[in-house]
């Protein structure tokens, strides 16, 4: 049996897997990070995203022994060491940004690459093509877009802190 | 005792945009959902279901497939049969014309005999891992003949169609009617213009993000069984696995549901996947497991929708409707789910004035069994149906009446002083004002200025066109002895326990569930702000038949309505008993205690005592009337709602069509929708977003596709379109408020508003784009392709649908 290694949110492992074994089984059953969802079979969803290394990854498309050596992070290992949020995490809850919780972990690891990947910033239009591969089937994508606008502001450095949602 | 209201918005009570508190937990991947349970010692399952719509089983060999790795135990109809075990029930007894009981063929937990759709399951391969019992089913061999599929209404209505069930001939499972049929003709016989229209609501995948799973476990030594599941309902599932498929009472089952990712329907309904890893988690004294992928969800929860409907509308020469005659055939699918009777009846017939004062009408409802997946409640549920026949047809009678569109809906409005309004088809709506919330959503689109951005669309080689649709809804579900006497199995009150703590603090356990609707917010809202306490000491527990003593769940926007109103009733309970103990502390008499903002006073003195005192005197009763007064502080209320709910509204689409490519884009979404009481507003408008996004998914690109052999093409996320970011634009939510007269809040509900107003808004908008083409109709989904037929296909050519 092929045996793995990898480095999750900072914590290294070794794990024996099947060949056919997908990098999110590994993550859900091996780790017990349970943060990664798994919510279709076609690569479609985009509720398993995951980075490896500086890129969004979706991790039911991946085979675990393709991931051997990587560096990964989760939706568990985003928030700072003192559980502080991070601006994305911050600013979903902000601003109402997910329903049932489900496409969320995925959605978050996606929008946080979409941005890095635009550090001068992102039109409404840009965000909303940059989520082309996450379904979210509860909030009708609004309140998302405007978190990750406002999470953007944050991270590229425009603003300190949230832009805080209407009251 | 209503609740008393504040003057402005107290921090974390009633109207305030609290953040929500379920949010940390998902936000931190720390969410549990039932896939990530695990049980010690658990075994996973795999399900072989039918690659047939409609075949006899003539042989299952399980032996080579029982000697792979891993593999634990194989279940067939065989096993099940000797295991006594009973089918999956339905929960609605339709009884049709003549007093005719509907057809109510059995649904095996596993096929028995024959399989009636792609998909229903065959056998249950139990082993130590997921990819064993998978690879293991790939070996059961299954002996077919195959059958004619009926793979749609047409095919399953066809003369000398071959039957699906012994117990349904004919494919029928009812004929119903409501209304009066005598008063209807009278109205169309002296009618100025009747308009014809016929219409099919197209069929959708629910799709919630999180596939259904399963885990049974066991514990030999009490006997007791546990299910964790998927579940809008675990009370339901537990009453009608228990009772029903395994014989299993009460108090020997459990059944939990924890976090659950959406739901919209989908997950009300009792599975059979339920059944088995409960049955089999016992038969193995071990933890058994199964997890739904994509494309099986769609080949084993409920569709949703899927009627066919001819509508006759009679009007006077002023375009006051007279009269209605609607005949539906309503798909049910192989089999029926718990509430698929109900859908186009109850759900659905009910509705048919819509916001209009039609005075004469008759509906007929034929149910039809086809060879595909079951069909039952979707998000709206029967009611998006019919709003969305009422709201294109009424744009296809103005135009036939060569009236304006707004016009003709004002024209037949109820009007504000003519509640309570008793319809002809069984509904009496109690409040609305559809004048008021028209008005401020055409405000909010700048309808007026309409016109010129078609031109200066037109000028960029795009068709505009704004499509408005003013409608009601029936929910808040329901009265227990209208819907036992409408052919409902259970009642459908809603239960409360409130439990609070010696030192004030509150745990509210409530039989209904929160899978996305953030109960957990909104609902320590209202009980911090009925109790006075803050919303930090609230704690609201669901989804756990071991800890709240009983409930239906949620669907049917029932949650606030109908729990909410029973931890109102819970709550006045509390109070009183509160009153009692702090007379007794303060040497007054009951009649004179006040309670407000957590605290109860003597009235007219300074005398008071806090909430946190008084339930710790309940719960250190020293200083206590101890003779007549029981210790502790806890109440239940069990309650039955008078009436259903009416929230209603109008929704204004506008949408530009590329002539080139077909293409439909929504530019522009506005809703104002009439929910009753805000409790939440940033909730609320979240719910109708996502409600808004389904009707524009249903409108423009999500359509459940059977071929002729019954094989199901549109079956996973790369057939069926899904809506994405981009299929939607960025929405206008606003509410106006009527209040419901009949539940303690004035609440009406807002979890389904958004799916059932929107579709006909942008059905509306995409005809109105296309009107320089002579198109009457175009049917729903409005893809590119269809689009682009009408225009270049030549539009008198397609003066019906566009088909």
């Amino acid at each position: 049996m092929p045996q793995v290694s990898l480095t999750v949110n900072g914590k290294s492992h070794t794990v024996d897997v099947e060949g056919r074994t997908l990098l999110v089984e590994v993550l859900r059953e091996k780790l017990r990070l349970t943060g990664t969802h798994v919510g279709c079979d076609t690569s479609q969803c985009g509720a398993c995203v995951v980075h490896i290394g500086e890129n969004s990854v979706k991790s039911c498309t991946i085979l675990a022994v393709q991931a051997d050596g990587a560096q990964i992070t989760t939706i568990e290992g985003i928030a700072a060491a003192d559980g502080t949020l991070h601006p994305m995490q911050e600013a979903f809850r902000e601003y109402h940004a997910l329903q049932c919780g489900f496409c969320t972990p995925g959605m978050v690891m996606s929008a946080i690459d979409l941005v890095k990947k635009h550090p001068s910033g992102l039109s409404e239009q840009e965000i909303r093509e940059g989520l082309e591969g996450n379904i979210c089937r509860c909030t009708g994508y609004h309140n998302i877009v405007k978190a990750i606008a406002a999470a953007a502001d944050v991270m590229n450095g425009k603003r300190t802190e949230l832009a805080r949602a209407a009251e | 005792m209503n609740v008393t209201l504040p003057s402005a918005v107290s921090s974390g009570g009633i109207g305030a945009r609290v953040r929500r508190k379920e949010d940390l937990r998902f936000l931190s991947g720390r969410g549990q959902y039932t896939d990530d349970l695990v049980r010690p010692n658990q075994l996973h399952s795999w399900i072989l279901r039918s690659p047939h719509a409609h075949a006899r089983i003539n042989s299952i060999d399980t032996a080579a497939a029982m000697a792979m790795p891993g593999v634990v135990a194989i279940y067939t109809a065989r096993d099940i049969e000797a295991a006594g075990l009973g089918g999956v029930p339905c929960g609605w007894q339709v009884t049709g014309k003549g007093g005719k009981v509907m057809a109510e063929p059995a649904h095996p937990v596993l096929a028995s005999g024959k399989v009636r759709h792609v998909g229903d399951p065959v056998a249950f391969i139990v082993a130590e891992t997921r990819a064993q019992a998978r690879d293991a089913a790939e070996a059961v061999e299954v002996g077919y003949t195959s059958l004619p599929a009926l793979p749609d209404l047409r095919a399953a209505t066809a003369p000398g169609a071959p039957s699906l069930h012994d117990e349904a001939p004919d494919n029928i499972c009812f004929d119903w009617e409501i209304g009066d049929k005598a008063a209807t003709d009278a109205a169309f016989a002296r009618a100025h213009k009747v308009v014809r229209f016929e219409t099919t609501n197209n069929r959708l995948v629910p799709n919630a993000m999180e596939p259904r799973a399963a885990i049974g476990d066991y514990d030999p030594n009490s006997g007791e069984h546990t299910l964790f599941t998927t579940s809008q309902n675990p009370h339901v599932i537990r009453l009608l696995m228990g009772a029903f498929v395994l014989k299993v009472p009460e108090h020997k089952l459990r059944v939990v549901a924890p976090d659950v990712g959406g739901g919209f329907g989908s997950k009300i309904y009792h599975y059979a996947e339920e059944a088995l890893v409960t049955w089999a988690a016992a038969q193995l004294k071990r933890p058994v497991r199964w997890t739904c992928e994509r494309s099986e969800s769609f080949l084993s929860d409920a569709h949703g929708r899927d009627h066919v409907t001819t509508a006759e509308l009679a009007l006077d020469s002023d375009g006051r409707f007279l009269g209605l005659r609607v005949e539906t055939l309503a798909n049910m699918g192989a089999y029926l789910s718990t509430f698929a009777p109900a859908v186009p009846t109850y759900l659905s017939a009910t509705l048919l004035a819509g916001v209009y004062t039609t005075p004469a009408i008759h509906g007929q409802v034929k149910a039809v069994f086809t060879s595909t997946v079951p069909v039952d409640a979707y998000r709206g549920a029967g009611r998006p149906e019919t709003t969305y026949l009422l709201e294109r047809l009424v744009d296809v009678a103005a135009r036939e009446m060569g009236m304006d569109r707004l016009e003709i809906r004002r024209r037949n409005f109820i009007q504000p002083d003519q509640f309570p309004y008793q319809t002809p088809v069984a509904l009496q709506y109690d409040s609305g004002d559809y004048e008021a919330t028209l008005r401020q959503a055409l405000e909010a689109a700048d309808y007026a200025g309409f016109e010129a951005r078609r031109a200066e669309a037109k000028g960029r080689g795009m068709l505009r066109g704004i499509g408005v649709s003013t409608y009601l809804e029936a929910c808040g579900i329901a009265p227990s002895k209208l819907v036992g006497q409408l052919g409902a199995r259970a009642g459908l009150y809603e239960v409360a326990n409130i439990r609070v703590h010696p030192t004030g603090s509150v745990t509210v356990f409530t039989g209904t569930h929160s899978h996305g609707q953030g109960h957990e917010t909104s609902f320590a809202q209202l009980v911090a702000e009925q109790l006075g306490v803050p919303i930090d000491m609230v704690e609201i527990v669901h989804g756990d038949t071991g800890k709240i003593p009983f409930g239906m769940g949620t669907y049917g926007s029932r949650s606030l309505a109908v729990g909410g109103s029973a931890m109102v009733r819970a709550m006045d309970k509390i109070i009183a008993k509160g009153k009692k103990i702090a007379a007794h502390l303060m040497e007054a008499s009951v009649e004179d205690i006040e309670f407000a903002d957590g605290r109860f006073r003597v009235a007219g003195t300074d005398r008071s005592k806090a909430f946190a005192e008084i339930s710790m005197a309940a719960y250190v009763p020293h200083d206590y009337p101890i003779e007549e007064l029981e210790p502790g502080l806890e109440e239940t209320a069990f309650y039955d709602p008078k009436n259903f709910t009416y929230p209603g509204g109008c929704h204004i689409c506008e949408v530009e069509i590329d002539p080139e490519t077909g293409g439909v884009e929504v530019v522009k979404f506005t809703a104002c929708d009439d929910v009753g009481r805000v409790i939440n507003p940033m909730i609320v408008e979240g719910q109708i977003q996502g409600g808004v996004a389904q009707g524009i998914g249903q409108a423009l690109i999500e359509n459940t596709v059977y071929d002729g052999e019954g094989q199901l093409l549109t079956a996973s996320f790369n057939d069926y379109a899904m809506p994405r970011a981009a299929t939607v634009p960025d929405f206008t939510v606003l509410t106006s408020t009527t209040l419901c007269t009949h539940n303690p809040l004035g609440v009406k509900g807002c979890g389904e508003v958004g799916a059932i107003g929107s579709p006909p808004a942008v059905m509306n908008a995409v005809v109105d784009a296309l009107r320089d083409y002579g198109v009457r109709h175009v049917e729903m989904p409005a893809t590119p392709l269809k689009i682009w037929s009408i225009i270049h296909g030549g539009g008198d050519a397609l003066p019906q649908a566009a088909e």
